[in-house]
């Protein structure tokens, strides 16, 4: 078997958009997610990044099927996803968890810790009662948690502590691959470092697969082996973190790592930036041609007429896919 | 340069059923002409409260005003009264906010928005104030100016709507623009767009600004001086070179410690700064950094440290400064 954990082919996720209210017409599609194709290795964590709306939680969710995709495959330990069913995919969603944005919205204010993080071993039937309860404060305690806080309401925790409760109950039920998305982006810049860390400690003990989303770059750089940027709807380039920092191909990741402001004052005051001009496009009309081909300082005649094709311009080593008409 | 803006011992607090909220405690600082100073620190510390006492924009009750003195042209803003202050307010000293959408009305056009205030403060009358709006429009970047003014906020893009704001901002020619974290909301390559508008924008017109944020990647490329808070309170101050280089409080090595750069490569250990922010309601008796402290010494939980200056441009309030620039943690150990 391949050393991949997880094989994305050709995923597409569109959401239909109706008009009338009585005899709904299908007058087009949200392009959410356009046909992208990538592979996660076991143990590795790959960062997909990009900015608002271009398809990244889409991404992770039709990945792990809480979506009916479109189209593609998604294949988990060499299995297909997409054409599974009921118990079957039931017993692989098991392997694979997922962790949420924003700690105050996705934890249940009316279950106790205890009942929060304890609920996907019922779902799943794991254990009895007793050994359910040792299991939670066991868990607690690897995120940094006191297990006397079973009884406690999510109220009475911070943004930071939260986040590991969601964390928590992401590792109840001792799944291989976990989609975190944008698990920082809502708490303090003090106490991001804390969630970050516990997330690489984790998946040190326990060989966790990671696909960790964020539109911070220097977090995802921190912390993913490779990264895979993403512009409205499609993958624009894939690569390892170190690659794509010191040879990004596409313009759009040439742009993106311009932009992130690096806190050092004298780096600043000397840097130039490619600023981008506009906005991005509008993900039920994507242009014609490239869809970064509106922005793009180096767009060519071609580039307005033909998608480019998604090839790997790497070496035997390294693999560093790239979709832009330059190469 | 001359001081425009000079802040002395404001303490704002808000009365609450849990008891008093001690937003902002004793913060005293000066804003030059023309320069830009930012105000970081985590959420809930106070930089928001902060500015808007400035120009009495705190909701009263429960909130309230309960010391200090704000001199701005030779006047106190805190013994304004309404009508004073609204002459103040939106004209020689100008605010944007965090989320550009709740701060726009929504059923009413760009253009009404933008010709109000200039019609309000600077007495235009329509086609001068159409006119006027067109030039703002055009300043802060946004294509099409003149047939974009009859649309209504929901139909401009999350920094178009920032660029409106900015430019309302701007529309009578202030002398401070506070920018409340005023690209928090938008994308990276957005917020680039932004800062580098508000640069040049400082170079055309000259005024001087006070940028509110979390963030210290933004902060080094845009202000001259930097003023980190904590709890309420303002715990160190800088030249922006300077704060980065030497940062003298453990709080503000620690925010620095605990972020990724872009530029330094995986597998560097990020130092969190374990535990939270203390409770405004209770805060502590000594420095309310201290439990989180790991230069902690007795000292520091008895007695709050007064921020003092330790060179003419370098304020920091912490017994262990000296101890703290001497024995910092190296990157990657
Ligand atoms: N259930 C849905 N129905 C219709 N459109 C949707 C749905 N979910 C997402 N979309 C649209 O699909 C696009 C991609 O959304 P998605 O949430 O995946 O973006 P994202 O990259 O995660 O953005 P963010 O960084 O803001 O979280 C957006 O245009 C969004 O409006
Ligand atoms: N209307 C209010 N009533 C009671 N407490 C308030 C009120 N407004 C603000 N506070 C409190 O004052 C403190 C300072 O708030 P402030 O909004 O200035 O924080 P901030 O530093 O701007 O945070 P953020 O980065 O989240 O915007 C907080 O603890 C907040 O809870
Ligand atoms: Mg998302
Ligand atoms: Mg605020």
């Amino acid at each position: 078997m391949s050393d991949n954990l997880l094989e994305v082919k050709n995923l597409k996720m569109y959401f239909p958009i109706t008009k009338g209210i009585i005899l709904q017409r299908h007058v087009g599609d949200v392009k959410a997610v356009d046909g992208i194709s990538f592979n996660i290795k076991h143990g590795e964590t790959l960062g997909l990044v990009g900015e608002s709306g271009c398809g990244k939680s889409t991404t992770g969710r039709a990945i792990l099927q809480l979506y009916h995709p479109t189209g593609g495959n998604v294949l988990f330990n060499g299995e297909d996803l997409t054409l599974m069913k009921g118990e079957a995919l039931r017993h692989q969603r098991r392997q694979m968890q997922m962790i949420f944005q924003d700690p105050y919205a996705s934890l249940n204010p009316r279950l106790t810790v205890g009942n929060i993080v304890g609920e996907p071993l019922e779902v799943h039937k794991i254990g009895n009662a007793k050994e359910r309860r040792e299991r939670v404060q066991e868990l607690l305690k690897v995120v940094g948690l006191n297990p006397y806080f079973v009884n406690r309401y999510p109220h009475e925790f911070s943004g930071g502590q939260r986040q590991r409760i969601g964390v928590a109950r992401a590792l109840a039920v001792n799944p291989e691959f976990i989609v975190a998305d944008e698990p920082i982006s809502a708490l303090d810049v003090s106490i991001q470092a804390q969630i970050v860390n516990l997330l690489e400690e984790l998946q040190a003990q326990l060989g966790l697969t990671y696909l960790f989303i964020a539109h911070d770059l220097s977090m995802v750089r921190h912390i993913s082996d490779r990264i895979a940027v993403m512009y409205l709807g499609h993958l624009v380039e894939l690569t390892d973190h170190e690659t794509l920092y010191s040879n990004p191909l596409h313009p759009y990741t040439q742009a993106l790592l311009s932009a992130v402001p690096i806190p050092d004052p004298y780096i600043e005051d000397t840097r130039q930036r490619i600023v981008l001009e506009g906005d991005v496009p509008s993900p039920t009309n994507p242009p014609k041609g490239c869809n970064f081909c509106t922005r793009c300082a180096r767009a060519m005649d071609i580039c307005f007429e033909t998608d480019p094709e998604w090839k790997d311009m790497g070496t035997a080593e390294e693999e560093h896919w790239v979709a832009c008409h330059l190469y | 340069m001359a001081t425009l803006l000079e802040v002395k011992g404001l303490t704002t607090q808000f009365f609450t059923q849990d008891g008093v909220v001690h937003a902002v405690s004793d913060i005293s600082y000066k804003v030059d002409e023309g320069e830009t100073l930012a105000i970081v620190g985590e959420s809930g510390c106070g930089k928001s409260v902060g500015v808007m006492s400035l120009i009495k924009l705190i909701p009263q009750p429960p909130g309230k005003i309960v010391a200090g003195e704000v001199w701005f042209d030779g006047k106190d803003l805190l013994q304004m009264n309404d009508d004073e202050i609204r002459q103040v307010r939106g004209n020689r000293i100008a605010m944007i906010f965090q989320d550009p959408m709740t701060s726009l009305n929504p059923v009413l056009t760009i253009g009404r928005q933008i010709t109000e205030a200039l019609q309000l403060h600077l007495g235009m009358n329509n086609e001068q104030a159409r006119q006027r709006a067109v030039e703002l429009l055009e300043l802060v970047g946004i294509p099409g100016a003149d047939s974009r003014l009859d649309d209504y906020p929901h139909q401009f893009s999350g920094g178009m709507r920032q660029r409106v704001m900015i430019a309302m901002g701007l529309s009578c020619n202030p002398q401070l623009l506070i920018a409340d974290e005023p690209t928090t909301a938008l994308d990276v390559t957005i917020q680039a767009q932004i800062v580098d508008l508000v640069k040049g924008l400082k170079h055309k017109i000259g005024m001087a600004i006070i940028w509110i944020t979390h963030d210290l990647g933004v902060v080094a490329g845009l202000a001259e001086r930097v003023i980190v808070m904590y709890a309420g309170q303002i715990v160190e101050e800088a030249e922006v070179h300077d704060l980065y280089a030497r940062p003298h409080h453990p709080y503000t090595l620690g925010l620095l410690k605990s972020i990724p750069r872009l530029d330094l490569g995986k597998g560097e250990k990020l130092i969190p700064i374990e535990g939270l922010p203390p409770d405004l309601v209770d805060l502590p008796k000594g420095c309310p950094f201290a439990a989180r402290c790991t230069y902690r010494i007795e000292k520091c939980l008895a007695e709050n440290p007064p921020a003092e200056y330790v060179t003419s441009s370098h304020r920091v309030a912490c017994w262990r400064w000296e101890y703290v620039i001497a024995n910092q943690p190296q990157a990657g150990s």
